[in-house]
């Protein structure tokens, strides 16, 4: 193994690790500062105790996605030098921005809520709250515009072999990013709302809390619905856009070998990227592809053929990662539908309640594909267009890449465990009784 | 003033605000075994950074994504060369970061012991690496004309290098002994007073034998002999140092604590005035290393990063500050009582 393949690994492992907790971070602070502004608002309990409940939950989650948010930004100097040095005149600002702008604000106001209660009123500790909320999204913000500039960088020139900013408006307005930020976004509050609904199905299934648990599961599932049904509509214009941006992505995300007019739309396939062919395919609806991608039935769609060998991406992981992140989309909007459409008899369907029960993982999974398929589907471009990531690591040796990557998989592993037996734990003990909590 | 230079005082500037902010929980976590004899002594000594140790820690992030924006190739060449140090602080900082929110979640003891083991080795560590590190800086670095390092973990282990790292650990221990003295009420307090007596005369000799290897391990003091009128920071540092036990004898501890604050700030500025033009200087060759000017991002970046950073770190400066006021009382048990207390 080469360093080149084991920063990567470890790159992957760490962003993936990172990004288990970031989206319920994004999406329950959301859900948690609307329930503690229903408590300011009409002093019911219930709605104290969903805060403190949930809120819970939502700081042990964020623990573990800050302590794995730092070591990423330490990385691209760590495993990254070239790459950094190529491009932090761009990307490191973006980043440095998100720091100053948004991280700051977002952990101090942490702090605030956590030993606020009796410090501050109940307005004002609410208000913290949005803070939080408002900072997290932002942080995501900065963070993804960084990323959508590896996509579809914008706004620079090459001087002195590197890229230096020339119009810095084009970069932090990235169309890129501005689709990649609602789609990512979205794709968080939708896992933070099927987390607050499989966690409420099962206490609703058990009877117990009722109150409590059908309160929490209609505020999710309309939050849930909303950006499930968004998140399909704009998937859908994110896509397009790809297409017509990183070609070769959309070719392997669709496995596509044949440039083709009337592009089609395979249900399975299995690519095999040697004998450059499916080797396996069935579910051919012709046109589909051409029509979502270039909106137009009979458009001619480059397949991955006509790319040079050594600038496709790995086409099996990218397309079997796409189909299945919109495969759970769908799913999602169907079940979030079902669901509003139940809304009144929750109590009384315990299938809808099992099922969403059992459906707590999936968002998570659907988030995972869909970051294989932007960061997989990019290879092997660090840079689009310009910069392989081959050429963008840094000269240390494999021994150290080695250790550093064995212990990330042996730390975040036991963390990862310790976290989902605190969760667990805390989910299981269940809400505060009634007046216990002032 | 050109931009280069603003940009490498405001790096300076950033990490000397890091040092001093995290550092003093960083001491709190270092002393946790030490001066907190019970689980009720640790849990008072942990709430007592509760609410800021986490808005602290930004400031290293800031500092990081500044180094990386207004310098990329120091960012790029600084953490790989420093690859395992580096890797070990990060590491650690994750271990300290989970143990606050993790420890007091389940009663058991030993689940509690294990956590706070990990928040003194996660907050130790970090502060004498990063002494390590800093006075690696100061020395030199073996990198050649390509950046690359011609070391490993070890070569940063000299001397020097190790008298830096506890120099660090006294200072960021000590900002903490100072903090309990100030938040605490009880035995932690009483601990902590008098363990400041105690840290204050080792802490006085390490930062004079710092000095005077500084004379000849490295080649801060030419900056110092070209313009003498900087000497003013090294007598700032020793101002600060020197009124710690005077103002913490008087009972003044808010006051103590700032001494603490201006000699650290001082004595992060004592190295980074001496190093420049350099960020990263080469110990194989001055021509080899990474200055304020052959480091640099482009005009462009600069001025956009500098309109950025006069804008919100004001900002943040203002809304940490009112989080100190808030949270200025010393700890109770009142404040241990909160179900979302550490």
């Amino acid at each position: 193994m080469d360093v080149v393949l084991l920063s990567r690994l470890q790159f992957a492992a760490a962003t993936m690790f990172h990004f288990l907790f970031v989206p319920l971070t994004l999406g329950l602070s959301i859900l948690v500062a609307w329930m503690e502004t229903q408590w300011v608002r009409t002093g019911d309990e219930t709605y104290l105790r969903m805060t403190k409940f949930w809120g819970k939950i939502f700081l042990i989650n964020f623990a573990l996605g800050v302590v794995t948010g730092i070591t990423l930004e330490f990385q691209f100097g760590t495993n990254w030098s070239r790459y950094s040095a190529y491009v932090g005149d761009i990307f490191g600002s973006l980043l440095a921005i998100e720091a100053s702008a948004a991280f700051f604000l977002e952990s101090t106001m942490i702090g605030v809520w956590i030993f606020g209660w009796k410090k501050l009123s109940a307005k004002a500790h609410a208000a913290v709250m949005w803070l939080v909320a408002f900072a997290s999204s932002l942080s995501a913000v900065w963070i993804l515009t960084a990323n959508a500039w590896m996509q579809h960088p914008v706004g620079y020139t090459i001087r002195d072999g590197r890229a230096e900013v020339t119009r810095f408006l084009d970069v932090v307005t990235n169309p890129f990013a501005i689709l990649e930020i609602l789609h990512t976004l979205s794709g968080a509050y939708i896992l933070s709302a099927f987390f607050v609904m499989g966690v409420s199905a099962w206490y609703l299934l058990k009877q117990q809390h009722i109150d409590f648990f059908h309160r929490s599961f209609r505020t999710a599932l309309i939050f849930g619905a909303v950006f499930s049904l968004f998140s399909v509509v704009q998937g859908d214009i994110h896509g397009a856009d790809v297409a017509r941006k990183q070609p070769a992505k959309l070719a392997a995300m669709e496995a596509l070998w044949e440039t083709q007019k009337r592009a089609p739309l395979i249900l399975f396939a299995w690519p095999d990227q040697e004998k450059e062919k499916n080797v396996i395919e069935f579910g051919k609806i012709p046109g589909v592809v051409s029509l979502l991608a270039l909106r137009d039935i009979n458009a001619e769609v480059k397949g991955l053929k006509d790319f040079p060998k050594e600038e496709r991406p790995p086409v099996l992981l990218t397309s079997f990662a796409f189909k299945g992140m919109v495969g759970l989309g769908f799913y999602f909007v169907l079940i979030t539908l079902i669901g509003l459409y139940l809304r009144n008899r929750l109590l009384d369907s315990p299938r809808y309640l099992k099922i969403m029960m059992f459906s707590l993982p999936l968002p998570y999974i659907a988030n995972q594909l869909g970051w294989i398929v932007t960061e997989v589907g990019r290879q092997p471009w660090i840079v689009y267009g310009l910069m392989k990531t081959s050429d963008a690591v840094s000269p240390i040796a494999v021994s150290q890449v080695a250790t550093t990557l064995a212990a990330f998989v042996l730390v975040y592993g036991l963390l990862g465990m310790v976290g989902a037996f605190l969760v667990v734990r805390h989910i299981r003990k269940g809400p505060e009784p009634e007046t216990a909590t002032a | 003033m050109d931009l280069q230079t603003i940009w490498f005082l405001l790096w300076g500037l950033l990490w000397a605000v890091f040092f001093l902010t995290d550092g003093f929980d960083f001491g709190v976590g270092t002393l946790l075994p030490f001066v907190g004899k019970t689980d009720e002594e640790r849990r008072i000594m942990l709430n007592s950074v509760g609410p800021v140790w986490d808005g602290n820690e930004v400031w290293l992030i800031t500092a990081g994504g500044v180094t990386f924006a207004a310098f990329p190739k120091v960012y790029a060449v600084m953490f790989s060369s420093l690859y395992s140090a580096l890797m070990l602080i990060l590491f650690a900082l994750i271990l300290r970061g989970v143990s606050f929110e993790f420890r007091s979640k389940v009663e058991n003891p030993r689940w509690r012991q294990v956590w706070d083991m990990a928040n003194v080795f996660g907050s130790a560590l970090p502060a004498l690496l990063f002494g390590v590190a800093f006075a690696n800086i100061f020395r030199g670095i073996p990198i050649d004309a390509s950046g690359m390092y011609q070391g490993n973990l070890f070569t940063l282990l000299n001397p020097y290098g190790l008298l830096g790292g506890v120099l660090f650990l006294l200072m960021f221990v000590m900002h903490g002994a100072l903090w309990l003295n100030m938040k605490t009420t009880g035995p932690v307090k009483e601990r902590a007073a008098a363990l400041i007596y105690k840290l204050w005369p080792v802490q006085v000799a390490v930062a004079v034998i710092f000095l005077v290897a500084s004379w000849f391990s490295t080649r801060l003091y030419d900056n110092y002999l070209k313009h003498p009128a900087m000497f003013l920071v090294i007598l700032l540092a020793v101002a600060g140092l020197l009124a710690i036990p005077f103002l913490h004898k008087k009972a003044k501890a808010f006051s103590a604590w700032l001494a603490s604050a201006v000699f650290i700030a001082g004595a992060t500025f004592f190295g980074v005035l001496g190093l420049f033009p350099y960020l990263f200087p080469s110990s194989i060759d001055p021509a080899f290393g990474l200055t304020a000017q052959n480091a640099s991002s482009s005009p462009l970046t600069l001025k956009i990063m500098l309109i950025v950073v006069l804008l919100f770190i004001p900002v943040v400066i203002a809304y940490q500050i009112w989080t100190y006021r808030l949270f200025r009382h010393p700890i109770t048990e009142e404040d241990l009582g909160y179900e979302e207390a550490y």
